[in-house]
């Protein structure tokens, strides 16, 4: 940055050329700030599944055809694929979410240990999807 | 991670909510998983069973004011003029509740339903 311009002068200074790195391959995002990215993106997907669970349920307790009409759907290949996205967003955003709350009480909140955190919510959230979608699928 | 027009209210609201739902939310998804009701009778029966029937009714608000505050923190974030922001949250605003009237609701018709023909005629 230039030294010369003054408040007073309403000539600014060039511009030296900005930094233009927009190579996604190299941007690393550091891991926390991925884990916090998909918390985002879990939360608002199962957000997305509310209105159709409470359909559901609706349909699934009224009468025994709307039983079998809402598990027939449910089991439908596609939305396996859609309920296995949930349940890791589940998993994912459980695990996240647990790792905050123990960073608003206090524990983890420096650099290295934040980091192993992250890695370790990301991890046991992958696992757990593997076996509850086990059972699911 | 927006704390803007949030609040400390909302921001406890967020976290005692999500100490029920890791709890309530992790027992529904593991019983529906690994032991899936094979008929409407028995999912009633489920639905309806007393601590069952309890834990739904403080989970259905809960979750929705959890997904409530998530949603609006997320939306303040991305949607800046004024007009479409008001009208995207209303939008989310009605669509949760009405999920949480619906589901409430459903609780209850498996309730009446399990308690025999005194209620339901
Ligand atoms: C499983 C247990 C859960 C835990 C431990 C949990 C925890 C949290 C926490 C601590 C936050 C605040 C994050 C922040 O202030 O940046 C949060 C945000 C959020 N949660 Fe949850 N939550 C859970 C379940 C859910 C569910 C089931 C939904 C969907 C209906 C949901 C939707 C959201 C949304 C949309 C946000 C806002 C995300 C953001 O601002 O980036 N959460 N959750």
């Amino acid at each position: 940055m230039s030294s010369q311009s003054s408040p007073l002068s309403d000539r600014k200074p060039p511009l030296p050329p900005r930094p233009v790195f927009l190579d996604l391959w190299r941007i690393r995002l550091p891991l926390p700030g991925v884990v916090s990215i998909l918390h985002r993106i879990s939360g608002v997907l199962m957000v997305l599944a509310i209105p159709i669970s409470a359909w559901l349920f609706g349909m699934a307790v009224t009468s025994e055809t709307g039983f079998q009409r809402a598990t027939g759907w449910l089991n439908s290949p596609l939305i396996k694929l859609l309920l296995l996205v949930l349940m890791w967003s589940f998993l994912h955003h459980l695990f996240a979410g647990i790792r905050y709350l123990l960073m608003d009480l206090g524990y983890a909140v420096d650099l290295a240990a934040a980091r192993r955190t992250a890695a370790l919510a990301a991890g046991i959230a992958l696992v757990a999807t593997l076996i509850l979608g086990g059972g699911l699928l | 991670m927006s704390r803007q027009a949030a609040g400390l209210k909302a921001w406890i609201i967020q976290r005692l909510s999500a100490v029920y739902i890791v709890l309530f939310g992790s027992y529904l998804a593991i019983q529906l998983v690994f032991a899936p009701p094979a008929s409407q009778a028995e999912f009633v029966a489920w639905v309806a069973a007393p601590l069952v029937a309890l834990g739904l009714l403080l989970y259905i608000p809960l979750l929705l004011l959890h997904a409530w505050v998530g949603i609006r923190d997320v939306l303040i974030d991305y949607i800046k003029p004024y007009e479409l922001r008001v009208g995207v949250l209303s939008f989310f605003a009605l669509l949760l509740l009405g999920s949480g009237v619906w589901a409430i609701q459903a609780v209850l018709v498996a309730r009446a339903m399990l308690s025999g023909p005194g209620i339901t005629g």
